[in-house]
Order: C-alpha cells, then sequence, then structure tokens
C-alpha cells in the first residue's frame, strides 16, 4: 500500500519532467501537484501489499471497549455490585425482588428495543409513550362498553398502532422533516385522542375490568395474561427450594408473560440487526441515507417499518399492561419514549444514528429497572432516582462521543 | 446484455446536446470510449463535466444526440439501467458509511446470504468479509481488519474501496468522478495505479478530472471540456501534457496570472 516516495532530483531528464518543471504552474487549479505512476514492466506481477507498519495491536480491552454495548454492560455490572452491597440483604436479590426489578425492566426494554433499532436508523420516534396510552385504550374500550372479543379490539389497536407508525414513518421520509418535529405531534395528537375518545365512549380516563375479560379469552391470556412456568415454580415451591405463602403456594407464581416477549423481542432483533440484510441497511440507512442510497438500499422502506415496528413494541407493551393492571387508563405511558431513549443512549447507541446495539439497548433497560426498583430497597429516597438517570444517560452520551470520535476520526 | 466484439467502442455519446431550459449544458459532445483504455475527461469547473457524468450514468438523458452502448443505441432510464449494463459510477461522495466495517460497506444494498434451515436468510458476513479482503488485496490495499470502520481509513483507501465495490459488481466501464480531488500526494499515486491496475483487467475507465498531472500519466486519450463544448479528444500519442493544459479553460489563465506576478514562464 505504500507507494514509492519517488523523489525527482534536480534537473533530472527525461521529456516529462523537463518540460514539466518549467512550465507547470503552481497549484494548477488548486489541485495537488502530479504524482507519477512507476509503471510495473509488463508481465510483472502485481506488487504484493507489504504488511502495514503504521498498525499496532489493540489490546483486547481497547477492541472490546469499541463495541456499542460493552459501556452498558460494565454500568449494569457496576450497578448489580452496589446494590449487592448497599441492599444485599433487603430481598432485593431474592426471586420476589427479581421479578420485580426485571418486569419494570422488561416493559421498558421492548419500548427501547423498537426505539433503539429506530435511532440506529437516524430516527427518533417521540410518540411511543402515547402510543401506550392510545393502543391501551382502544383495546380496553370496545370489550367493556360494546361488548367486543377481546382479541378484535387487541387487534384493531395493533392495525391502528402500525398505520399511524406508517403515517409518522411516511410524513418524516417524504417531507424530509426532522423525526423529532413530527412523532412531537403525534405525541400530543395521541394523547389528545385518548383522552377526548374515551370521555366520549366511555365518559371517564379510567377503565377498569379489562384484565378480567382478558384472561376469559384463551389466546389473550396464553399470550399476555398473567405468569408462565407455573407448574416448575409451584414444585419448587413444594420442594421448599422457593419462599411459598402460608397456604404452600408458592410467592412468585412463575415468570411474568412480559419477560418472556422481552426476550423474544430483543434477540430477534438484535439477531435482525446484526445477522441479516435488513440488518446490514439500518446501518446503512442511519449512517449515510445517500450514501445507501446510491447502492440500491430502499431507505424509505427501511424507515417506514421501523416506525412500524415501534408502533408495534408500544402496542405490546399496551397489551401486556392492561392484561397485568387489569386496566386502561389515558395517561399510561408517560414519558416512555424519553425512557425508551435513555435505555438506548444508555446502551451505547448514537443519537445520530449509524451506531448501536439491541444487546446495548438491553442492558440499557436492565439498568433502568434495577436502579428504580432497587433504590426502594436502600436507605436512599427514591425521588434521587431521577437525578441518578440523568447523570447516567450524560455519561453515557460523553462516552458514546468519544466512542464516535475514535470511529470516524481515526486516520 | 452481451458485449458485441465488433465494435471498437464501448461507449460512444455521438453529437450530444444538453439542454436545462434555456441553459446549454452541453453542445455537441462526442466522447468514444474505447475497450480498455482510460479515457480522461478534462475541464474546468463549469466544462460540463458533470452533466455529462450524469448522461453516462442514466441520471439524465442527452437532450439531442445518441448514447450507444457496444455500439448499440440506448436510452437508459435510470441509474440501474446503467448499472445492468456494467457502466457504474463511483461520485465524489463515494457512498460509503463511515460508521460500518469494510465489509459491510462492500455488500452494502448486495449482501450475501445464506440459508439457514431453509427458512432464514442470513446476512453472510465470513463470505462478506472475505470476499472483500480478498478484492481489496487483488487491488493492492490491504485491509488491517474487515471490520474495522471506514472512517478509520484514509480518504486514498476509502476511493480504492469505492472502486474495488464497483469492480466486483461487475462493472465493465467506470465512471470516475474527480478520484483524486480531495487527495495528497501519495494518496493520489495510489488510486492512479488502481485505475492502471482496473485498466490491466480489462476494463474501461473514463477518469473525470481537472488535473492534467493526474490525468496525463494514466491516460490514454483525453477529452477536453470547455464551457460545455468539446475541444477535441486526443490520443496520447498526439498531444503533450503542456499543450493539454493550455487548451484547458485556466491554463492560459495560469499563464497570464503568472506573467503578472512576474513568474518566468
Amino acid at each position: 500500500m505504500e507507494t514509492q516516495p519517488n523523489p525527482r532530483p534536480p534537473g533530472s531528464s527525461g521529456p516529462q519532467s523537463a518540460t514539466a518543471d518549467a512550465d507547470r504552474p503552481p497549484e494548477t487549479n488548486g489541485g495537488p501537484p502530479a504524482p507519477r505512476i512507476v509503471e510495473p514492466p509488463p508481465g510483472a506481477p502485481p506488487p504484493q501489499p507489504a504488511a502495514d507498519e503504521r498498525v499496532r495491536t489493540l489490546s483486547t480491552f481497547h477492541r472490546v471497549m469499541g463495541r456499542p454495548e460493552s459501556a452498558s454492560i460494565a454500568g449494569a455490572v457496576l450497578v448489580f455490585v452496589v446494590f449487592a452491597l448497599s441492599a444485599g440483604d433487603s430481598g432485593m436479590f431474592a426471586l420476589d425482588g427479581v421479578m420485580n426489578w426485571s418486569t419494570v425492566s422488561a416493559y421498558l426494554g421492548i419500548v427501547a428495543t423498537g426505539a433503539c433499532l429506530l435511532m440506529i436508523a437516524g430516527e427518533f420516534d417521540l410518540s411511543l409513550g402515547s402510543m401506550i396510552g392510545f393502543t391501551g385504550m382502544m383495546a380496553a374500550i370496545p370489550p367493556l362498553f360494546f361488548g367486543w372479543p377481546v382479541w378484535l379490539s387487541m387487534i384493531l389497536a395493533l392495525a391502528c398502532a402500525l398505520l399511524i407508525g406508517w403515517v409518522n414513518g411516511t410524513l418524516v421520509v417524504k417531507t424530509g422533516l426532522p423525526s423529532f418535529i413530527v412523532t412531537l405531534g403525534f405525541l400530543f395528537i395521541l394523547r389528545g385522542l385518548t383522552l377526548a375518545l374515551s370521555i366520549i365512549f366511555a365518559n371517564r380516563t379510567i377503565v377498569s375490568g379489562i384484565g378480567d375479560l382478558a384472561a376469559q379469552d384463551p389466546v389473550v391470556r396464553f399470550l399476555f395474561s398473567g405468569t408462565f412456568a407455573n407448574e416448575l415454580f409451584t414444585w419448587a415451591g413444594k420442594h421448599g427450594w422457593i419462599a411459598t405463602l402460608d397456604d404452600g403456594r408458592p410467592l412468585v407464581r412463575g415468570i411474568p408473560k412480559v419477560i418472556l416477549w422481552w426476550a423474544f423481542i430483543a434477540i430477534a432483533s438484535s439477531y435482525r440487526l446484526t445477522h441479516t440484510r435488513f440488518g446490514n441497511w439500518i446501518f446503512a440507512v442511519g449512517g449515510d441515507p445517500n450514501a445507501a442510497k446510491n447502492v440500491g438500499v430502499p431507505v424509505r422502506r427501511v424507515k417506514v417499518s421501523l416506525f412500524m415496528f415501534t408502533a408495534l413494541c408500544a402496542w405490546l407493551f399496551a397489551m401486556l399492561q392492561i392484561c397485568d393492571v387489569g386496566s386502561a387508563a389515558a395517561d399510561r405511558g408517560l414519558q416512555k419514549e424519553f425512557e425508551a431513549i435513555i435505555a438506548a443512549v444508555i446502551g451505547g447507541t448514537l443519537l445520530t444514528g449509524g451506531y448501536g446495539s439491541v444487546v446495548g439497548a438491553t442492558f440499557g433497560a436492565l439498568i433502568f429497572g434495577v436502579v428504580q426498583i432497587g433504590i426502594t430497597y436502600t436507605n436512599v429516597n427514591s425521588d434521587w432516582f431521577r437525578v441518578f438517570l440523568g447523570g447516567m444517560l450524560l455519561v453515557a452520551v460523553l462516552f458514546n462521543n468519544q466512542v464516535r470520535k475514535r470511529v470516524t476520526e481515526a486516520r | 446484455m452481451a458485449p458485441n466484439p465488433n465494435s471498437e467502442f464501448i461507449l460512444e455519446l455521438d453529437n450530444v446536446s444538453k439542454y436545462f431550459g434555456s441553459v446549454i449544458a452541453l453542445r455537441d459532445v462526442t466522447v468514444r470510449l474505447r475497450r480498455g483504455e482510460v479515457h480522461c475527461l478534462l475541464g474546468d469547473n463549469g466544462a460540463g463535466k458533470s452533466t455529462l457524468i450524469k448522461i453516462l450514468a442514466g441520471c439524465h438523458r442527452p437532450t439531442q444526440g445518441t448514447f450507444k452502448v457496444d455500439g448499440e443505441p440506448v436510452a437508459l432510464q435510470s441509474p440501474c439501467d446503467a448499472l445492468d449494463r456494467g457502466i457504474a459510477t463511483v461520485y465524489q461522495d463515494l457512498a460509503l458509511v463511515p460508521l460500518m466495517s469494510v465489509a459491510r460497506n462492500f455488500f452494502m444494498g448486495r449482501e450475501p446470504t445464506r440459508r439457514v434451515g431453509g427458512i432464514l436468510r442470513l446476512f453472510n458476513r465470513e463470505q462478506a468479509a472475505e470476499i472483500s479482503s480478498a478484492k481489496l488485496a487483488d487491488m493492492g490495499i490491504k485491509v488491517r481488519d474487515p471490520e474495522q470502520a471506514v472512517g478509520t481509513m484514509s480518504g486514498g483507501e476509502r476511493q480504492c474501496l469505492a472502486i474495488a465495490r464497483a469492480i466486483h459488481f461487475g462493472a465493465r466501464v467506470l465512471i470516475l468522478d474527480e478520484p483524486t480531488a480531495a487527495l495528497g500526494v501519495r494518496q493520489s499515486a495510489n488510486v492512479l495505479r488502481i485505475i492502471s491496475r482496473a485498466r490491466e483487467k480489462g476494463i474501461s475507465v473514463i477518469f473525470i478530472t481537472h488535473n492534467v498531472h493526474h490525468a496525463y500519466p494514466v491516460g490514454d486519450s483525453f477529452t477536453l471540456l470547455n464551457r460545455g463544448r468539446s475541444m477535441g479528444t486526443f490520443r496520447k500519442t498526439e498531444i503533450a501534457r503542456d499543450q493539454v493544459l493550455d487548451m484547458m479553460a485556466g491554463g492560459l489563465e495560469m499563464q497570464k496570472l503568472m506573467a503578472e506576478f512576474g513568474v518566468r514562464v
């Protein structure tokens, strides 16, 4: 790769250099001076590239730290160590405590996955939180007030979510407006619609009873309600391996389904991002949409489908929540859009797109849940949670900035 | 498209004109690209180089005149049409994403896939890394690691990556838009060497530049553009570098300028 320095001694002969020296104006058209090609003799094998002397081997530590998710994994470890030391004996790491914070992490993790993929593609969806409230209400009101089957209203809510995601995405890619503004519009539109429509149809902003209806529908119950692996937990309780209530039933009846959904969404999305063509397109679209377009990546289709996927994640969040809590409310999902973005950023995703990982966002969500719930197990007032969160976000952004500089500016 | 071996020229523009409203971007320009030659298009800013590239790349259609590929008149509808005929254009922005790895950039939009379990179609990352390293080594570029981000490469290496990519995806004709414009001396030399390497592989190259010193060493023939008109095509044997320089807009001006500054010409 190294070129010959090609020194030209003063007064060197040869037809080219003699005339060139005399007549070449300084800085022709601002271009650099002429490089010479040393033509290899005909028939000679092409020169083999020599080993690059300007490469040094990076330590494993440096290479690991160059990955987007490493900071959040390190952060998660740190958070666990801190809480193990300060609240280790408080029951936070007992089975019910673990379920407690992992459920919180799981809810956030689902929407953070959607937000993360969209951010890697270079866009935001600020309407995500309002979408949670909207789809939850849309799924709850028809069965309670018009006698619809729950599955039907859930499918209608899904269709609506996908449609709004499509509208969001199409507006962004067609107009070229920042997604920040377009989805900020939908943040208010959807929140307002949720309030207005729930007053019109139900005359209240909190509708209860949907949890029981959902539990009666076998398909909905199988997908969203209650817990998983109950038999295993009962069996373990009988043997005294896990804590039980007075009547012998286990304290924790099973794994909440939201955790399974989180695992499924995160693993599938991570695989999709790193191991498929579409994943490569997500990086390309976020890294440089123009370049992506020029090599034939369907930029618009990628972005719109990710807006729809984010809406789907919000819908899934809402369905799990109404089945778990048993009610829908117009203020559900408030600020979830920011929490999802925070989880993605803590996970190493760049705000400017083109870089990030679902694994990182997953650990970002885990940190979030552990701290939010863990702080109640310590002596620290839980009011400090947001302070910690903001600080964590700033540290993550500063760190990510360094990573980007290293990747894009190193020569 | 089976190449027609009877035609001496792989690309021909015959008396092509292009108007944008009242603006005459090109008038009666004739450019003929022989098989396996490096044909330099020289011209100062505003000479019509960009318009000419866009016609060759399928972005614009000529207002008048004919465009022939392998001796057959064609009407390219889009850049994809041009690509299908083996005409690949490497623009100045290179269409590379700095945050992505060499292998991912190399195959961006055309990722190799493998089937897993008959249903899942996955991006074959091993194959992508292997091919991209091999193709770059073929061009004399040693990639430290196909997983390294393109952002860590120098401008010259990026240019070579973009050229190697175009060749790998079946380019018979490479159109290079000012590939040395932003490069230093060494890196320019590297890119010129890659152009020469491409010619050895039998690829025809249109090399657009405003720098005679870059064009002359590697070019086989030269077409000079000035204010939308062609000032003629010359084989390397017919013309000396300084004549080329003088014919280009700017050559005369630079001499005047030097006279003004009291530099002995």
